[in-house]
């Protein structure tokens, strides 16, 4: 009985039956991404009233705050993975990591630089020496770690443990990042959306942000399940079915 | 009943450590010098201003005893991994821990508290005050230890690595941040007339964080680099 549901569960979890699963279901993630992107855009550009104190220049948070929610989460989603690989010994579990770091590291650049775009105006500066803008600095730093230790190792097995060890080492950051605001009475201002207060700003303002925070998040698991199938094409290239031209999705990258 | 045992090992690990430094004397000197170096730059390069001065010390003296931890953690593991000596000391009784928490500690002794005895004489000739001195040689004495721990993720990560030591110092300068900024802030809050009460305790707390985990981290990355 026992023995029924665990293959069951873990089916998905040999490559080779996530191979064709990540393909289809990728299709309808990047559509859904471009939908709720599409919307999100359309409801904080047209819909949104105007800041009566930031006026237009705020609009950018519509792109700052749900990809500065996402590169915490894409941590944190990419430790989990890289601790399940650590403690259960599982392949796809590092493979997964490795195909979210690149991501997470984009998200903590676009949150950087939408930052910058939106502090220029507001406080008058690209940068400033805030909690939160350097911690969120170092995330990206430890994206880069995380990426640049796995280049850097040439056995695989290695170097999979090795950035997992690292990536879970680093997750202390991401708490700073989120309490930063709180810890430190700094220029960065609080957060306006939390799931225990009533937010503090208009309705539609708040339904663009959480759409484009959807729209981010399908947008992260299709590029992630594209990036997958292309690690798993890299890795798998020795194995059997790997090489096996009846398989019609491998021929089709090839 | 096994305590003895781990104590015993822990010592001889150190004494070992030790008598190897003591062997090569230089290594010891370059880190010191290093330091001094560092610290002696600044002064040079920023003007002999006696305010500015003050202003920069505390950033300027961490970052200074940041870089010469890092400088000597290159050799942490790598000579006992090149000679074979690490991987016999996986296979001795006593948890990997014990053997990371004493190799550790000798770093610290060799290249960490050298810079926290200096401290003071370096801060004086920055024009610091009597009691910013006192606060800066604490908070150096309770964060180079955790600078060490850090670090030595980093050096067991990047074990026989090509390009290690470039990339030991992207690994663990990010990780050493938050010390460095608790570090320097106590100073700075101390003269500024804050008091430096909460930045030595966040000091101290993330010595504690560090000694619990960064053993066990550095044990798991020490069999990841040898397996």
């Amino acid at each position: 009985m026992m023995g029924l549901t665990r293959i069951n569960w873990f089916k998905y979890s040999s490559p080779q039956a996530f191979y064709p699963l990540a393909g289809r279901m990728m299709p309808w993630c990047a559509a859904a991404a471009i939908l709720l992107i599409g919307v999100g855009l359309y409801i904080g550009f047209f819909v949104a009233p105007t800041d009566f104190q930031q006026g237009q220049s705020y609009r950018i948070i519509f792109v700052h705050v749900p990809a500065a929610w996402m590169s915490m989460f894409l941590y944190v989603v990419m430790a989990i993975w890289a601790g399940i690989g650590l403690g259960l010994n599982a392949r796809p579990s590092f493979m997964m990591a490795q195909a979210i770091a690149p991501t997470g590291a984009l998200f903590t650049f676009l949150a950087l630089v939408t930052g910058a775009m939106w502090g220029k105006p507001t406080w008058g500066a690209w940068w400033v020496w805030d909690a939160r803008l350097t911690s969120e600095l170092i995330l990206l730093f430890l994206y880069g770690g995380v990426m640049l230790l796995r280049t850097s190792i040439d056995d695989s097995r290695r170097a999979d443990r090795a950035s997992a060890v690292f990536a879970l080492v680093g997750v202390v950051n991401v708490p700073i990042i989120y309490f930063s605001v709180r810890w430190w009475n700094t220029l960065h201002q609080g957060a306006s959306v939390s799931m225990t207060a009533a937010p503090k700003m208009a309705a539609t303002m708040l339904t663009a942000m959480l759409v484009m925070t959807l729209g981010f998040w399908m947008y992260s698991i299709a590029v992630i399940l594209v990036r997958m199938r292309c690690v798993i094409l890299e890795r798998e290239r020795q194995s059997s079915w790997g090489t096996h031209p009846s398989h019609q999705d491998v021929v089709e990258v090839h | 009943m096994n305590q003895p045992g781990m104590l015993a090992a822990l010592r001889e690990i150190i004494r070992r450590d030790l008598l190897l430094a003591l062997r090569r004397r230089s290594d010891v000197l370059t880190t010191v010098l290093f330091f001094i170096l560092v610290a002696s730059l600044f002064p040079l390069g920023v003007g002999p201003e006696p305010a500015v001065l003050r202003t920069i010390a505390p950033g300027v003296l961490w970052v200074a005893a940041l870089l010469s931890c890092l400088l000597s953690l290159g050799r942490l593991f790598t000579a006992d991994y090149v000679d074979g000596v690490l991987e016999q000391m996986l296979l001795i009784p006593q948890p990997l821990s014990v053997l990371v928490i004493g190799k550790v500690t000798a770093h610290w002794l060799i290249s960490g508290l050298p810079v926290v005895l200096l401290s003071p004489l370096l801060g004086l000739q920055f024009g610091l005050s009597g009691e910013a001195l006192g606060v800066l040689t604490l908070s150096l004495l309770l964060g180079t230890p955790t600078l060490s721990f850090i670090g030595a993720i980093g050096a067991a990560l990047t074990l026989g690595v090509r390009g290690s030591s470039v990339l030991i110092a992207l690994l663990v300068l990010p990780l050493f941040i938050p010390v460095l900024i608790f570090g320097a802030g106590a100073v700075s809050s101390s003269a500024s007339g804050i008091g430096a009460g909460a930045h030595l305790s966040l000091l101290g707390a993330g010595l504690l964080l560090a000694l619990t985990l960064a053993p066990w981290a550095t044990a798991t990355s020490l069999r990841i680099a040898l397996e």
